[in-house]
């Protein structure tokens, strides 16, 4: 087995044999010639014909791949037929006496190199379009066609980096993945992968061999990986993973657009957990309603200094106009306890979990607070925002933080900066004392989201990354599920929504449990939505909520207490 | 002679697409159609040469069109720059 490290350019795993592209020979003739009118004709001629293919391939590309990939063809004939470029070309063959390929091989090459000099990547990558251009008028003129794929079986397709025109003429039923050896994210290989749904590794570099071909490969596009004779174990793993995205794809084909109801007609809103505006668009393929819990954290732990109001502001506006006007529910600040930022200087605690962390930092250093909570109500006029509060225990420190929501609001106001006045404003439920006050604390906010995680290692006092401690840590025990109920029951008495963010909220073994008391949103990683979505779909909430709400009030039975 | 200046706010500069659309539209009129940044002028119906000046984001250019339909092509092609660039 050999393992090549590349870098993922197009998610999804693929297997089978490795073929290597073959292209034509790009070695040319080159003479003088007498007739310089014939010699110009056949240029004109072949550049016509070029321009020509190059319209059915941005056809072609516009139904394979949408209007962004058909452009590059036309940017491509409108190439062919610059004025400079057949100028430099009727000068070689008129005044040099050049033949038709030399005459566009050179002129190629200096339009490239003027290209590959010019200090902003986008236009040195626009070398590569020169030469694709060209080769395909050399081609023309010399007769060759350029290379395919000449495999009877579905292939993995190797080679040193894919034309864009090369990558249209493929026959798309006999590629199951592309591996290059350079290209870049943003290279047309990439592009044209992401959009066909198929994974590409770019580069590999020098790892890849030509002796690789016909073996059997494995490409990994989420992490890069590409395994040549992968070991029994290795190819295992990875079969499953593919017949887990299969599985994925198919339930996204089955779901998507579909509503998130029970059998007997009720709702429920499925929402995302995210770390950073880069998860947007899983949350969006998997068709999640919103966004029920962004975790703020990332823009801490990237820095090495306080991030400013503007490089929040940014990330928070990015997030909110990606998901283009759905709910985004932005969690503050939660460090402390298992996330810690040097430069906050916070001192060593012997019992971090319960120590000085999420909110309780935020009220003790209110100039940090401020910050963010700036950022995020510049940011509400981008999108639906919702704040959410982590680690509360107290009424006076739900009171308190939305001082500083009211001083942020007066301050933006006064500056004549815009924001949302409908913001709705939230607390987690992660700890037993907001669970038993949640009577109280439901009057001060618009909804509530229950950390189960937290909520489960503060209720039975047991350390969650503790693995001695596995059998001791339940989620589903009695004491949760009870608290959660509890909860439930007070937004509800308040006219509050409630949801849980926290991993259990992706169980289905509970999904009935919290349909029966009444949860109205649960948020969950993006992967997890379409089979809870399915969950939901199955049950019959009327039929089951008599006997769980019993089981859970029962001082005897099932649940584990 | 007519001429505008405009300030480059697309974030890829005068990239291929545009300029390729821009060429095709300036061999549509007799006026001749130029773009200069600083001490480089170059024809708009030259889209690589375009591409070559290397004008990114935040440049300023001055576009001159030159010709018995001037006063018709000006408007026309300033709309464009505001709309594509």
């Amino acid at each position: 087995m050999i393992t090549i490290q590349g870098k993922g350019a197009s998610t999804g795993v693929a297997i089978g044999p490795l073929y290597y592209y073959q292209r034509a020979k790009s070695t040319i003739r080159r003479y003088q010639i007498d007739d310089t009118e014939a010699e110009w004709a056949r240029f004109k001629a072949a550049q016509e014909k070029a321009i020509e293919q190059l319209g059915e391939l941005a056809e072609k590309a516009r139904v394979e791949a949408g209007d962004e990939a058909a452009m590059l063809f036309e940017t491509h004939q409108m190439m062919a037929e610059d004025m400079d470029y057949e100028e430099a070309i009727q000068a070689a063959i008129q005044e040099e006496k050049h033949n038709a390929e030399a005459a566009v091989t050179d002129t190629a090459a200096q339009f490239a190199d003027m290209f590959a000099t010019m200090d902003d990547p986008y236009m040195q990558a626009r070398a590569a379009d020169v030469k694709d251009v060209s080769n395909r008028i050399i081609g023309i003129l010399t007769g060759v066609v350029q290379g395919g794929i000449n495999s009877p079986v579905p292939v993995i397709l190797a080679a040193d980096d894919l034309a864009p025109s090369e990558t249209v003429q493929l026959d798309k039923s006999k590629i199951l993945g592309f591996v290059t050896e350079g290209g870049s994210g943003s290279s047309h290989t990439a592009i044209l992968a992401r959009t066909m749904g198929i994974p590409a590794i770019i580069g590999v570099g020098s790892q890849m061999k030509p002796e690789y071909e016909g073996r059997e490969v494995i490409l990994d596009g989420n992490t890069g990986n590409v395994v040549v004779e992968a070991d029994e174990a290795t190819k295992a793993r990875l079969l499953l993973k593919m017949e887990e995205q299969k599985k994925q794809q198919e339930l996204l084909n089955q779901l998507k657009g579909l509503p998130n109801e029970t059998k007997d007609g009720h709702q429920i809103r499925v929402y995302c957990n995210i770390g950073s505006p880069d998860d947007v668009p899983a949350v969006l393929k998997n068709d999640a309603g919103g966004v029920g819990l962004f975790r703020s954290e990332f823009l801490y732990l990237n820095c090495d200094d306080y991030p400013s109001e503007e490089y929040q502001f940014e990330a928070y506006k990015k997030a909110l106009s990606d998901m283009g006007g759905r709910e985004v529910v932005i969690r503050t600040l939660d460090i402390g306890a298992d996330k810690q930022i040097g430069y906050f200087n916070l001192p060593h605690e012997e019992n971090p979990a319960m120590g000085n962390r999420a909110l309780r930092v935020c009220l003790n250093r209110p100039e940090i607070f401020h910050t963010q909570i700036r950022a995020l109500y510049r940011a509400s006029a981008f999108g639906k925002l919702s704040i959410m509060f982590p680690m509360v225990t107290s009424v006076w420190e739900v009171r308190e933080a939305k001082k500083m929501c009211d001083r942020v609001k007066k301050e933006l106001t006064e500056e004549g900066i815009h924001f949302d006045e409908d913001v709705q404003v939230g607390i987690m439920i992660e700890t037993p004392a907001a669970a038993l006050v949640s009577d109280r604390l439901a009057k001060e906010v618009d909804f509530f989201s229950c950390g189960t995680n937290d909520l489960t290692q503060y209720t039975l006092a047991c350390d969650r990354q503790n693995d001695d401690l596995g059998r001791f840590f339940n989620p589903h025990h009695l004491a949760v599920l009870r608290e959660l109920k509890m909860v439930c029951d007070n937004a509800h008495k308040n006219g509050i929504w409630v949801g849980i963010c926290g991993e259990l909220g992706a169980d289905l073994k509970l999904t009935e449990t919290f349909l029966a008391i009444g949860i109205d949103e649960l948020s969950v990683s993006p992967r997890a939505v379409l089979p809870l979505r399915q969950k939901i779909r199955e049950t019959n909430v009327a039929a089951v909520k008599d006997k769980i709400i019993a089981d859970l009030l029962s001082d005897e039975g099932a649940i584990v207490g | 002679m007519k001429s505008f200046e405009y300030t480059i706010t697309d974030p890829v500069g005068l990239h291929a697409r545009p300029a390729g659309v821009l060429a095709k539209e300036a061999k549509k009129y007799t006026s001749i159609i130029s773009i200069t940044k600083g001490e480089k002028t170059v024809d708009a119906r030259k889209l690589m040469a375009i591409m070559g000046m290397g004008v990114k984001q935040g440049d300023t250019v001055t576009v001159t069109i030159d010709g018995p339909d001037e006063e018709t092509v000006a408007p026309i092609i300033e709309t464009f720059f505001k709309e594509n660039f």
